[in-house]
């Protein structure tokens, strides 16, 4: 049972994060740029201290108490990561570095042995580098084609014209569930609807949407599912690939080596079940560790107190920075998730971000791997801040005031 | 790390006001710069004669280390021979990433951008229109090489 009626406690929450109890440039850290990576609980912290001191063996190897240790939780973590999103099975979780990987072994091999010219990706022009690049290399390599539903000036999906691109030809709909540079959130179930009635299948990049929401892919019935660890508090270096069993199944390896192997003769080798199929090598058993103890730890906190809190926080800061003259505010989308997206007057993002950092105030700034929607927004880049589980009401105030400092210096 | 001495008068004026900003007619050569990591852009354009810089100007949006540090360098170039300029960058080069370095006479107002030693994070975006400036020098001499060969 959740306890949806206790208030959200951050003072408790910020001290579960060491790392936010210090001092920057000689101010207490405002750390907004959890959209970029989130900060690590103890409890995470020390899940992987306690693998790394008393567990750490390869997996799946060998015999020898440790080597079972190992397995048992980095299989445990596989366990851990089906709940978090409710799949049938452990066999349709992939461990992969991050979002990234998980996206580029679904172009691999998905689309690529299967598209050819004449079939279509369709994809926002919201998306993130990483669900642009991996199709246009599909591309390249197959002859498809990769088109873009437009977004309109709020930075919502133009859910319209998107449903006009939608064809008989879509053979893929690849999209993000959150926005990372403007925090818009899409309407994933309506998108999943009508691609699956077009024949087409679903990838939704859940980077920016796993730590703001509860994840039930079967609920979404989409086909794959990326997402990184460290933006939900976990370790860099691991993330997820949901993808449906039928599907994963006659998808051929990507990669090959140890561990993803039945059987090697220099004649034919045989692959692995699922999902270990898709893992050749050594993974990152500690990284996986770390995720399953920030899933523990996410869901703990109650992942529907804590988008609540976010969202107070995100009204709160819109609310404040649109009064400060000169700004704009980025993505105005009905439906957001905790990512504030802005410009100065006078004052360029990078600059920006260099007078908050020397007020302790930690934002993001640049193009946020999102180039295509600063190109439709004609501006270079935008500051932004993100907020997680662990801001306050007064880190929006601390923005404020550094903003304030901002236009001073550029007045 | 003091705010002040990264943003003078001096950049920020040069921030607001650029000098020797838009296109050049006439031109020997120019190139584009991009800092993909901030997304700022420029051209620069030179007018050479001989070996000398008689005319030079530029173009771009980026931050006001990077626009600065573009306007300062075309006052700063222009005049030069194409060695007095690339020993300028060596010092200006130098002034960017030695904290506490004392500033090259030579360096005149450029010396303004010597806060930046203290923002690392930042140096790419003074150095932009100084690589940007080479590689039109390089340019323009391969063009000359083309027509003597």
């Amino acid at each position: 049972m959740s306890t949806a009626a206790a208030p959200f406690d951050v003072t408790r929450v910020r001290r579960d994060f060491p790392i936010l109890a210090q001092h920057v440039n000689g101010h207490p850290l405002v750390y907004l740029d959890s959209a970029a990576s989130g900060q690590r609980p103890n409890a995470v912290l020390r899940a992987v201290e306690r693998y790394e001191t008393h567990h750490h063996s390869n997996v799946h190897r060998g015999v020898h108490a440790l080597s079972q240790a190992a397995t048992e939780a980095f299989e445990g973590a596989r366990e851990r990561a089906r709940r978090f999103l409710n799949a049938r099975s452990r066999r349709e979780i992939v461990f992969v570095r991050g979002t990234t990987e998980g996206i580029n072994l679904v172009a691999q091999a998905f689309a690529r042995p299967r598209f050819g010219p004449g079939d279509e990706i369709l994809i926002t022009g919201l998306e993130h580098h990483a669900n642009i690049v991996p199709w246009q290399m599909v591309c390249e390599q197959t002859g498809c084609t990769l088109k873009v539903a437009p977004i309109d000036r709020r930075g919502e999906l133009d859910l319209d014209r998107f449903l006009r691109q939608l064809t008989a030809r879509t053979r893929l709909v690849a999209v993000a569930h959150v926005s990372n540079a403007l925090g818009t959130v899409l309407p994933v179930e309506r998108i999943v609807e009508a691609a699956h009635s077009c024949g087409a299948l679903v990838l939704l990049d859940g980077a920016q949407a796993v730590p703001h929401t509860a994840i039930d892919v079967q609920a979404l019935g989409c086909d794959f599912y990326a997402f990184s660890g460290h933006k939900l508090y976990g370790p860099t270096g691991i993330g997820v690939l949901f993808g449906r069993e039928e599907l994963l199944e006659e998808m051929p390896p990507w990669q090959g080596g140890g561990d993803m192997i039945r059987t090697v003769s220099f004649e034919k080798s045989t692959y692995n079940d699922l999902p270990w199929k898709f893992e050749a090598g050594t993974p990152n058993i500690s990284g996986a560790v770390g995720l399953a103890a920030a899933m523990d730890y996410l869901e703990g906190l109650d992942i529907e107190a804590v988008a609540a809190h976010e969202q107070r926080l995100l009204a709160l800061a819109t609310a404040e920075l649109s009064r400060i003259p000169g700004l704009e505010i980025i993505g105005t989308a009905a439906h957001k998730a905790a990512v504030l997206s802005f410009t100065l007057r006078g004052c360029h993002p990078h600059d920006l971000g260099t007078i908050l950092d020397s007020e302790g105030v930690a934002i993001r700034t640049g193009h946020h791997c999102a180039m295509p929607v600063m190109t439709f927004f004609d501006i270079p880049a935008t500051a932004r801040a993100s907020f997680g589980c662990y801001n306050t009401e007064a880190d929006v105030d601390a923005l404020v005031a550094a903003l304030g400092k901002a236009r001073e210096v550029f007045g | 790390m003091d705010l002040k001495d990264l943003y003078r008068d001096v950049i920020l004026d040069h921030n607001r006001q650029p000098r020797n900003f838009g296109a050049l007619e006439g031109a020997n050569a120019h190139a584009d710069g991009h800092n993909p990591l901030c997304g700022d852009r420029l051209t620069v354009w030179v007018r050479l004669q001989g070996e000398r810089i008689t005319e030079v100007r530029f173009e771009g949006k980026g931050c006001a280390i990077s626009t600065a540090s573009a306007s300062l360098m075309t006052e700063a170039v222009k005049g030069k021979d194409t060695a007095t300029v690339r020993r300028l960058f060596e010092q200006v080069h130098a002034l960017l990433t030695h904290p506490n370095g004392t500033p090259d006479a030579a360096l005149g107002k450029l010396a303004a951008l010597g806060g930046v030693s203290e923002f690392p994070a930042r140096v790419k975006c003074a150095t932009l229109c100084w690589h940007t400036l080479n590689a039109a020098l390089e340019r323009s001499a391969d063009a000359v090489t083309t027509e003597g060969g």
